[in-house]
């Protein structure tokens, strides 16, 4: 048996569901960070078995996934700030406290 | 089966049992630790589609920066013990039945298009061809990338620290 693009992009798929569901069933703010995370990898695997398997001997979509990598620690440096300034005023990391735009 | 072949498998099932331990454990500071088996299983599949710069720099920046950072935030706002840190929200059942349709949606997807596979061999080291796409054909995102870099650190500074006009 032998491992084709579909086994990756499966693969792929079910690490990006997984984190969907994180993303998006989590009370805690920073399992919710930990969801993006595990999406932003599925994207990144993504990237690169779409290069190995359709062009190789171009390395695009390794350049792609390094500037996705990049923008995944911009997104949780930035993610984890407001995190602790809200936890700050509010002592609670709980998304269903975060209701202060909320009339 | 080939070696790679077994060790995609067991990759794959190290990647997507410590995925589902991220969701499914209770302790937030262990979800943590599972996340970072996963970095690592990925870069062992980086290493199978011989991308061997973005393993490193999935290890280097994944495992070495991001896990780090998410620790540090999970350690400075849990107040009381660590148990039941990771609870699900009322409505984990609604969002486990749409992200099992998607996923059936993304396999039907997958399985269903004609990729057209092209059968050249990988280059051998990846490092210079990354270096030399980067610098000339993506100069302009390579340069956006370190501006946006500069932004979220100095707005992470300023929405932790503050802004304070000087005297």
């Amino acid at each position: 048996m032998i491992i084709t693009l579909n086994h990756y992009l499966l693969l792929a798929a079910m690490l990006f569901c997984i984190g969907l569901y994180a993303a998006l069933a989590k009370k805690n703010a920073i399992s919710i960070l930990m969801g993006i995370e595990l999406m932003l990898n599925a994207c990144i695997i993504n990237l690169v078995a779409f290069n190995r398997f359709m062009a190789p001997d171009m390395v695009v979509g390794h350049v792609f996934g390094i500037f996705v990598i990049a923008l995944a620690a911009a997104e949780v440096a930035v993610g984890l700030a407001l995190v602790l300034t809200v936890y700050r005023d509010l002592l609670s990391v709980n998304i269903d406290d975060f209701n202060w735009l909320k009339w | 089966m080939s070696v790679s072949t077994i060790v995609f498998w067991i990759i794959a099932a190290v990647v997507l049992g410590s995925a589902i331990s991220v969701v499914t454990a209770q302790n937030l500071v262990h979800a943590a630790l599972f996340m970072v088996l996963t970095f690592f299983g990925v870069s062992g599949l980086y290493v199978l589609l011989e991308a061997d710069f973005l393993a490193v720099v999935q290890i280097l920046i994944y495992v070495g920066a991001i896990a780090v950072l998410i620790v540090f935030g999970v350690m400075l706002t849990q107040r009381k013990g660590m148990e039941e840190t990771n609870v699900s929200s009322s409505h984990k059942w609604v969002t486990g039945i749409l992200v099992t349709i998607l996923m059936v949606g993304f396999a039907y997807a997958v399985t269903r298009t004609p990729w057209q596979v092209s059968d050249h061999a990988a280059p051998e080291s990846t490092v210079g061809l990354i270096g030399e796409l980067m610098l000339t054909r993506f100069v302009i995102p390579f340069e956006i990338v370190g501006i946006l870099l500069l932004v979220a650190v100095l707005g992470a500074i300023i929405l932790t620290k503050g802004a304070r006009r000087l005297p």
